[in-house]
């Protein structure tokens, strides 16, 4: 609006060819889910929905979809939880080790996910002498899922402040009443947004589950990478992955409709 | 106050798990090499053998090269599985392995049952503790496997059988019918006249592909003095290993996941390359002008065995599944879509195509012992020699790492 | 939270104590003497060398395109488009996320192959796909992590108060200018912050490398075969290191620019 026309112009250009570069891969997904030869040739020499009707009747994608919703949605819980008091932790208080303790708080989501799963499988199997399960999974995931919860809130007390909850203690609430009543409303949106991103990154998260999971828990990821490998499941495959893209459509607007700002909702930095 | 305390905790916890953590991590059992080696150089760990096969557990968790356990997923006409599961009742769980490397990682985990490893894989596993002795005598179908596969040096210690085998082939030069002209007739395509197809030629990805390098040298430079492509001194390596430098600049990608070398195939990406029969019939299945042979100097090759977990946690299931892959209608139906010579010759009057076993020489002990196995390189050389320290199979990691640079 | 945080430091710990022991070749399994082979092997040996220069030149490149690309749709969002198209394009940024990685990154693998999709559109022009190799392994790396770029930046760009343009304007600077001089300094933190993912997710990428990477290999295909395949975890996790130190020292020198706060 403030912008000059000929930048806004050259904005518009560039930003529809993005767009086009973004969804053309997607398309193709699409398109192949479509295609009569089991390996993807192209130009596609026919068209089917054969793939989709065997999609829908899979029982390896479905049980893989409802243990990844499991995963994450355990995952995103227990990040919720922990990110929130991480950030009501480091809210106020100066110490030592606050810079060390921001810095861990983002090192398994800056250190490459190979390493993280590696020092995790070699942590459970090997040191602690626990089988893999499906709480391996959840706890790997956990450990990136808090920084995004984490960001989220610290950046909306930034914003917001202490001073609604000091009133509410000088006006006699107990700290559990002032945080049921005061402080979790005023974090309501933020915690949304950090559970959205949190539920998204656990769904789609290949490399460290593969090392934590054991050989029968099959996640979404796993699942998809099994069966890229077999000739009549890789066209499934496809019929998934274009699904879930515009299922995905649903979550992604109901949490912008519910927290406000656009930026504020999904990168909640502020 | 308890927040200060926190990052002083977290700090001193840490330097506590790091104390922990050198005391704690080990991986298992060390095989205890104490005493006098056995013919392969090692003694292998005291695992009790199975001495009855009690109820049947409900599952098993199979790890297997991609189409020794087809189960209908794939291709909704070969399914070999589901009998057995009908059968027995044990619920098969299949998981597929790209390279032998790959195997034996993954039964170290403890988490699967039984495991068609090939003799690059098979010592290593007894060796490590990772497998059991197997008691042929619960087997059914044992007597009906050829002798010359049974007591060899990479399935048995002293005597004692580690597994029972599945079956054996070679590798094969698969090319474009269409692109590829003349027709290769020897591994010089890929190798020394591999330029004519630069950028479209394809090798596994492997280290035990250095012996296909190897087995070449044997042919063309004979005064090497390579005898076994898997016993190569440092020099021998090295020569193997700048063929295979030369190699890379010609190579369009390495494989390990065979579907990736069927598409590669269907697309053209790959003119020529190393194959397996059945990524030969799937992509012939497809459509795709190929066609794969072995060649005049011979190959590399496999001759796997099934061998049972020594952390097995369905060890009746996994006899079970033993004994039916090995009997004549399994074998008869595993050897004809992978494409390889069954061990179980009672399987030859059951094939759909009547020449089969003779095509892939089931039964001819002579030919088959014209086929250099994948066998783990070790530092006692397998040609005998003794005068020289031969290259293991870490050494042919860090080769191969270097290789494909 | 302390437990969690523990028991990924331990992890992580121990994972670097692996790397000082040795590992029996033939058995695999690991034989806990202690001695530094295991980095002495990585820095001596000239392929270790090459393979990271490598894996960090890409993460550097795929960056940069990531950068290159995301600013001007994130300006766009930020600045040109009206709210209820604001939203849109939030949408339109973040659903590709939800399509799984591997899909995507085979479907990349299709474009790039001799007659895939790349090649019908380029000919024409008498250009043809790259086809499988470095070239491939950055595009494709830079479209995964498109939109990790995109939403730290868009974020950052709508913090900017719209009369900082007119002011700008006001004194003369054309919009050229005053996006050089005025936009980017700003919004660098929130550039700094989306390359911490970018750089990361490149450093530690093995299984995008496979698929479109023809012959080459990374990093992140050392450790994993390593670890894996040739079962030498001590190896694995030496090598391991080097991607840790290269992140703690990028995360060191990026704190002060405040861009760990924009995460």
């Amino acid at each position: 609006m403030r912008l000059p026309g000929g930048l806004r112009l050259s904005l518009w250009v560039i930003t529809v060819v993005v767009l086009v570069v973004i969804y053309v891969p997607l398309l193709l997904v699409l398109l192949n889910s479509f295609n009569t030869n089991r390996t993807f040739a192209w130009p596609p020499p026919g068209f089917t929905t054969h793939w989709w009707s065997l999609a829908w009747h899979s029982d390896g994608a479905r049980s893989a979809l409802w243990t990844s919703t499991r995963v994450a949605v355990a995952a995103t819980a227990m990040a919720l939880v922990l990110g929130t008091l991480a950030a009501m932790a480091l809210r106020r208080t100066r110490f030592f080790g606050r810079n060390v303790v921001s810095l861990l708080i983002i090192l398994p989501i800056a250190l490459p996910g190979i390493v993280t799963g590696l020092a995790f499988q070699n942590g459970f199997r090997t040191i602690l002498g626990i089988d893999l399960s499906l709480w391996t999974i959840v706890i790997a995931h956990t450990t990136f899922c808090i920084v995004t919860v984490f960001n989220n809130v610290q950046a909306r007390f930034q914003r917001l402040g202490g001073n609604l909850e000091q009133a509410s203690m000088d006006l006699g609430a107990g700290p559990f009443t002032t945080f049921r009543l005061i402080t979790l409303p005023m974090l309501r949106s933020a915690l949304l947004a950090g559970g959205l991103l949190s539920f998204g990154l656990s769904f789609d998260e290949i490399v460290v589950t593969q090392f934590t999971a054991s050989s029968t828990d099959r996640t979404l990821p796993i699942w998809i990478f099994e069966n890229l490998f077999r000739p009549n499941q890789a066209p499934i495959v496809n019929c998934v992955a274009a699904a879930l893209v515009l299922f995905s459509a649903v979550p992604i607007y109901l949490a912008q409709r519910l927290s406000g700002s656009a930026a504020e909702a999904i990168t909640g930095a502020r | 106050m308890r927040k200060a305390s926190r990052g002083l905790t977290a700090v001193a916890s840490a330097v506590l798990l790091l104390g922990v953590a050198a005391c704690g991590t080990d991986s298992g059992s060390d095989g205890k090499s104490s005493g006098a080696p056995g013919g392969q150089g090692f003694t292998p760990p005291d695992i009790p053998m199975q001495k009855s096969i009690g109820p049947m557990e409900g599952q098993v968790n199979i790890l297997a090269w991609p189409g020794y356990a087809e189960d209908g997923s794939n291709d909704a006409t070969v399914d070999w599985v589901t009998p057995f599961e009908t059968a027995t009742g044990c619920q098969a769980n299949v998981k597929y392995f790209a390279t032998s490397d790959e195997a034996v990682q993954l039964m170290k985990s403890g988490e699967y049952d039984v495991v068609s490893a090939s003799g690059d894989a098979t010592l290593r596993l007894i060796a490590g503790g990772d497998v059991a002795p197997v008691n042929t005598d619960l087997l059914k179908n044992y007597g009906g496997i050829e002798s010359f596969l049974k007591n060899q040096p990479f399935n048995s210690v002293d005597g004692q059988m580690y597994g029972v085998p599945h079956g054996w082939g070679a590798n094969l030069l698969m090319y474009n019918t269409e692109k590829v002209n003349p027709a290769p007739t020897s591994w010089a395509a890929v190798f020394d006249d591999a330029s004519q197809y630069a950028g479209k030629v394809t090798a596994y990805d492997s280290p035990i592909y250095i012996a296909d390098a190897a087995l070449y040298l044997m042919n063309t430079q004979p005064d090497l003095g390579i005898k076994d492509p898997y016993a190569l001194d440092k020099d021998q390596l090295a020569a193997a290993v700048d063929l295979l430098k030369k190699q890379k600049d010609n190579i369009s990608e390495y494989w390990s996941d065979y579907l990736k070398e069927v598409q590669a195939f269907e697309n053209g990406d790959s003119l020529v390359g190393t194959t397996w029969q059945v990524i030969a019939s799937l992509a012939e299945s497809d459509g795709a002008p190929v066609k794969a042979f072995l060649p005049s100097e011979g190959s590399t090759g496999w001759s796997d065995t099934w061998m049972i977990s020594s952390k097995a946690k369905n060890p009746n299931c996994g006899y079970a599944w033993m004994d039916y892959i090995t009997s004549p209608q399994a074998q008869a139906a595993v050897a004809e879509y992978f494409g390889e010579a069954p061990a179980n010759t009672g399987a030859c009057e059951l094939t759909t195509d009547p020449t089969f076993c003779d095509t892939y020489h089931a039964k001819d002990a002579a030919f088959a012992k014209q086929i250099h196995y994948w066998t783990t390189p070790i530092e006692q050389c397998l040609d005998g020699r003794t005068d020289v320290k031969c290259t293991d199979y870490g050494d042919w990691t860090t080769a191969w790492t270097e290789i494909k640079g | 939270m302390l437990w969690l945080g523990v028991a990924y430091l331990g992890a992580l710990a121990a994972l670097l104590v692996t790397s000082l022991w040795t590992q029996n070749d033939f058995t695999g399994n690991i034989e806990r003497s202690w001695n530094l082979d295991n980095f002495r092997d990585l820095f001596t040996i000239g392929v270790y060398r090459t393979i990271t220069l490598r894996t960090i030149g890409i993460a550097a490149l795929v960056t940069v395109v990531d950068a290159v690309l995301a600013f001007p749709i994130a300006l766009f969002m930020a600045k040109v488009a009206s709210p209820r198209w604001q939203r849109l394009l939030v949408i339109a940024v973040l659903m590709p996320l939800w399509a799984s990685y591997l899909v995507k990154a085979y479907a990349w693998r299709g474009m790039l192959s001799s007659d895939g999709l790349l090649q019908s559109v380029l000919s024409p022009f008498g250009l043809g796909t790259p086809g499988y190799g470095l070239p491939a392994t950055t595009m494709t790396l830079a479209y995964l992590w498109l939109p990790y770029m995109i939403l730290p930046i868009y974020a950052g760009l709508e913090r900017l108060p719209d009369s900082l343009f007119e002011a700008s304007a006001d004194l003369g600077a054309g919009s050229w200018t005053t996006l050089r001089r005025v936009v980017l300094p700003m919004v660098f933190p929130a550039f700094v912050a989306g390359s911490i993912f970018t750089f990361s997710l490149t450093m530690g990428d093995y299984i995008a490398v496979k698929i479109v990477g023809g012959t080459s290999q990374l990093l992140g295909n050392v450790v994993y075969d390593n670890q894996g395949a040739a079962n030498n975890l001590p190896f694995a996790a030496a090598v391991a290191t080097v991607p840790i130190v290269v992140m703690l020292a990028y995360l060191a020198a990026v704190r002060r620019t405040g861009a760990l706060e924009q995460l």
